[in-house]
């Protein structure tokens, strides 16, 4: 296979999504202040072309860029969901970025340059790829954050999330340093060569300095501190891009190179690891019971989900990946449905972000009511919704791994958290109304009734999801 | 149909009326009315159908049957679903009593009908899915998912405290089903089948069993409710409208006896035996110590959560006699419990919709007035204390007739609470009924309407028939409680022998 074809066929989506970017800051510098709607579908069809090149592209596995790229089914699931939580937010955002008066072409070209990042991210096999994905991904990120830059709450959630992000990117690349110093290679594979026996202590730091950069970008406990202030100034399209798609990214490329580069040495990570994901687990559960910022709340529960995503991490095998990728994949679909119904809130024009502007939603608006109720319950872990099944197979996992502990703390964290997602479904259903909302726009509440509906009736067909799922944990072993 | 059996039909059927109630436009009469319709005509089909499935069951096996099997999520976990002699008596209890539960909010609710009609359908998928899932998440499935419905039912249509009594009830019940959950996925890790029919036939190592009985103890001794985990119930009984009561009481509650005699006994005999005398203990302290706190309430419908508890103490003691005697009571205790509990919170609703107080206090002399009702009532509660010649009676005699031969003391003090169950019951109805009628806001209390009486002549007939003739509902059960019994008994020696063999 030679190198053309090997990129025409592995590295598809990305050549489009790059491709396509700089054709669109042509556009945008060419029409200038006009440029939005038109940049704003072109990025869309982009997102959308990817998908399908993804959908139908090659299916074998491949190496590319002297092993820096790797194209297999762990990638391309965590691929798609990414993607699709680009586009998604992309959709979402256009409505309130016009009324907001904040209609500049840059948000979707930033959003797409982020969006290569992470899938270069997600390929990436060796420690200077991981870098450059994650860079650009987060570069794109901390404007985003600060898109709104009249707002001093936005610039100081931009600022904020640049200033600790940097520190996260200068640990992991101390740890970088650190891991090629002690195995002598950047290459995944050769990192996990290279340790046989008793790993050095050299090693050890450096993972554990790794992991700590990549848990800042996933926001989990303790390296959360961004996530509820970033969350609650950020413009909402940009926080729900943030809850959505560099999350899949970030857990993907742990997962990634845990199982690549340190295979050998299971036990040392799998302690850093379970701590990350109770700590997650415990604060997410019990931080957001005091708040009444539904997107600081969902700012919290993002916490607690990483957290549990982390508990499949755990267990260290197979069966742990499968439910990372099931959990990630019904964790987008929650987060873009709950995002969704956020965006709806808005009173006479103006957005409202407290839990207690949602009261006796089901007065004013049943169905939206309804859908935001079971993304409640389905956040909650609720049977039959998608989100128990998200927790059923990493507790699985970890259950089978002999982690009862953790699983126990699992499950408790989940009937605290509980508590404030039924206080959500309390203040929709059982309050006097507040207010009605606005009348919204069709994407916003086209993505409520597709999410709700993907997790009302996940039980009724769940088999794509949990092969793709098996298939791309497969792949990592 | 669709290559799905009569059971599928029957769990699934509800969600049908759920869907039709869905696409009715408007809140005007005549469409509250259909909805009323369709509901009302949407159980009476389940309960049908149910009747069928009934005629096509035979009592003399113990085997599962109307077996159907569909792969699921593929890896273990399959869509099964089947009735023996455990679950068929409660599925139908559940179709029957469905019904009762529209007919007694037919007028009573006056706001958000068409989510209140829906909120009980789906409800009823889930209580039948409980009875008919042979599969352990498939279980946990429709065990867990009737915690939305209650919950929407409890906070949305409930009384003053009603927030509170709906979070209470979610989070009690969410925290011991969820150590459930791990036991199961620890079942699934350890045999690589969630298949109940074959875990029934598969022995833990006792150690195992140990941690496994206590983790479904867990989720069943909060749903039964078991002292000290009883605590939710009161206060989601009081709260509840009428028609939740009814089904909290009637079938929510089986579930969890339902959950012991499915699971803890057959798959953990070890473990049962060993916890047996806690169980007595907790049973036993049950059974006393909330009939006396039932002496003192002033609401009645606590007092009669109070007095389900009580019963519910006899029925976990009966199931952990592990007699023929014992087991076969619990079974006939929880049915009979069925329809006379829920009657009784008829009988509440009867006067509270007529009055909106629940307090003892508020009423007095009603006979005067309400001669029927007057008679209903005291037919039920005749019924809870357990008066010879109706269903109560059997079942509390059968699980102590069980105590007795298992432990001698237990049935001691079990028995106790068989008078104070009189004393409790007595004086609600004497301070109720009985007195003067001198409260001038009862002066023009109207007697049961014709609804009220096609609501409670069946009962009725029931609860007296299931008194003189409890055998129906015994030999339903018969042929799984010998197997249960034999196979329990089967595996304790074994256990012996391995245990004697490693000495």
């Amino acid at each position: 296979m030679s190198f053309s074809t090997a990129l025409a066929h592995h590295f598809l989506p990305e050549s489009i999504l790059v491709l396509g970017v700089l054709a669109l800051i042509l556009i945008g510098a060419w029409r200038g202040t006009r440029a939005f709607g038109l940049v704003n579908e072109l990025a869309v069809a982009l997102i959308g072309l990817a998908i399908l090149a993804l959908f139908f592209g090659q299916t074998s596995d491949a190496s590319l860029f002297e092993g820096a790229f790797v194209d297999d089914a762990f990638a391309r699931f965590v691929k798609a969901l990414t993607l699709l939580g680009s586009l998604v937010t992309i959709l979402m955002s256009r409505d309130y970025l016009q009324r907001a008066r904040l209609g500049h072409f840059e948000f979707p070209v930033l959003v797409l340059l982020s969006t290569v990042g992470m899938l270069l991210l997600v390929s990436a096999d060796n420690l200077i790829a991981l870098y450059l994905g994650l860079e650009l991904m987060s570069l794109a990120l901390y404007v985003v954050a600060a898109f709104d830059r009249d707002d001093a709450r936005a610039s100081e959630a931009g600022l904020k999330y640049f200033v600790l992000g940097a520190l996260s990117s200068g640990m992991l690349l101390y740890g970088a340093s650190l891991l090629y110093g002690f195995a002598g290679t950047i290459s995944f594979d050769g990192i996990a060569k290279s340790i046989t026996g008793a790993p050095p202590l050299g090693v050890i730091f450096g993972l554990v300095f790794v992991l700590a950069g990549l848990a800042f970008k996933m926001s989990a406990a303790p390296f959360h501190m961004w996530t509820p202030d970033v969350y609650e100034g950020a413009p909402t399209p940009v926080t729900a891009f943030f809850a959505s798609a560099p999350k899949m990214a970030a857990v993907a490329i742990t997962a990634r190179i845990v199982f690549t580069a340190f295979p050998g040495i299971v036990v040392q990570w799998q302690q850093i690891v379970i701590f990350l994901a109770i700590a997650s687990m415990l604060l997410g559960a019990f931080a957001a019971i005091g708040q009444t910022n539904i997107k600081r709340l969902m700012a919290y529960s993002s916490i607690g989900h990483m957290g549990f995503a982390l508990v499949g991490l755990a267990a260290g095998n197979e069966a742990g990946v499968r439910g990372v990728a099931i959990y990630l994949a019904i964790y987008l679909v929650m987060t873009l449905g709950a995002f969704a119904a956020i965006l709806q809130m808005r009173v006479e024009g103006h957005p409202v972000e407290k839990i207690a502007d949602l009261s006796g939603l089901s007065r004013n608006n049943g169905v939206a009511a309804f859908f935001l109720a079971m993304l409640m319950f389905s956040l909650a872990g609720v049977p039959p919704l998608a989100g128990f099944f998200a927790k059923y197979y990493v507790l699985l996992a970890a259950v089978e791994a002999g982690l009862f502990p953790l699983a126990i703390v699992g499950v408790l964290a989940s009937a605290i958290s509980a508590f404030y997602y039924l206080r959500v479904v309390k203040v929709i259903y059982f309050d006097d109304p507040a207010p009605a909302f606005d009348h919204s726009p069709l994407s916003l509440r086209a993505v409520l009734a597709v999410s709700t509906l993907f997790l009302l009736g996940f039980w009724l067909y769940p088999a794509p999801v949990v092969e793709a799922a098996t298939a791309a944990a497969k792949s990592l072993f | 149909m669709f290559g799905f059996g009569i059971l599928t039909g029957l769990t699934f059927l509800p969600l049908v009326g759920a869907a039709f109630i869905l696409t009715l436009k408007g809140e005007d009469a005549a469409t509250l009315r259909n909805a009323k319709w369709a509901t009302l005509l949407t159980t009476i089909v389940v309960f049908l159908l149910s009747l069928v499935v009934w005629g096509r069951f035979d009592t003399a096996s113990a085997a599962f049957q109307l077996v159907e099997q569909k792969s699921w999520f593929g890896s273990g976990l399959t869509y099964k679903m089947g009735v023996d002699g455990f679950s068929m008596p409660f599925v139908l209890l559940t179709t029957f009593l469905t019904p009762f539960a529209i007919l007694a909010s037919w007028e009573s609710v006056t706001f958000r009908l068409k989510e209140y009609l829906i909120a009980f359908l789906v409800l009823e998928t889930l209580m039948i899915g409980v009875f008919c899932a042979l599969d352990l998440v498939l279980f946990y499935l429709f065990f867990e998912g009737g915690l939305i419905p209650m919950f929407l039912i409890i906070g949305i249509w409930g009384g003053k405290r009603r927030v509170y009594a709906s979070f209470k009830f979610f989070l009690y019940t969410l925290v011991g089903s969820l150590l459930m959950l791990i036991a199961i996925l620890a079942i699934y890790g350890k045999t690589g089948t969630t298949d109940i029919v074959t875990l029934l036939e598969t022995q833990f190592p006792p150690s195992m069993q140990t941690w496994l009985w206590l983790a479904f103890f867990a989720s069943f001794a909060v749903k039964m409710p078991m002292w000290p985990v009883h605590t939710w119930l009161p206060d989601a009984h009081v709260e509840a409208p009428t028609a939740g009561s009814v089904i909290l009481a009637a079938i929510l509650l089986k579930m969890g006896g339902y959950g012991f005699i499915r699971f803890s006994l057959p798959m953990f005999p070890d473990a049962s035996a060993y916890f047996a005398p806690l169980i007595y203990a907790l049973s036993v302290i049950a059974v006393i110590y909330t009939s006396l706190v039932a002496l003192v309430q002033e609401d009645i419908k606590k007092l009669i959560a109070y007095s389900s508890i009580a019963h519910m103490g006899f029925v976990t003691m009966g199931l952990f006699t592990l007699t023929t005697q014992g087991v076969q009571g619990a079974m006939f205790l929880m049915i009979s419990h069925g329809f006379v509990s829920g009657a009784l919170f008829l009988c509440v609703g009867v006067i509270y919709d007529r009055m909106h107080t629940r307090e003892i206090a508020a009423y007095g002399g009603l006979v005067n007035r309400m001669p029927l009702y007057a008679v209903t009532f005291m037919i039920f509660t005749m019924a809870n204390v357990g008066l010879p010649g109706t269903s109560g009676f059997v079942g509390e005699f059968l699980t102590l007739a069980g105590a007795f031969v298992a432990n001698s003391w237990v049935a001691l003090f079990a028995t106790t609470g068989v008078v104070l169950s009189a004393a409790y019951a007595l004086y609600l109805y004497r301070r109720v009924v009985f007195g003067p009628l001198d409260k001038p806001s009862l002066q023009s209390i109207s007697d049961l309407t014709a609804r009220e009486l096609v609501l409670f002549v069946p009962l009725i007939a029931l609860t007296i028939y299931y008194g003189l003739r409890p055998g129906p509902i015994l030999e339903a059960s018969a042929a799984s409680v010998a197997n249960l019994l034999q196979s329990h008994t089967a595996l304790a020696n074994a256990a012996k022998v391995v245990a004697q063999a490693v000495q």
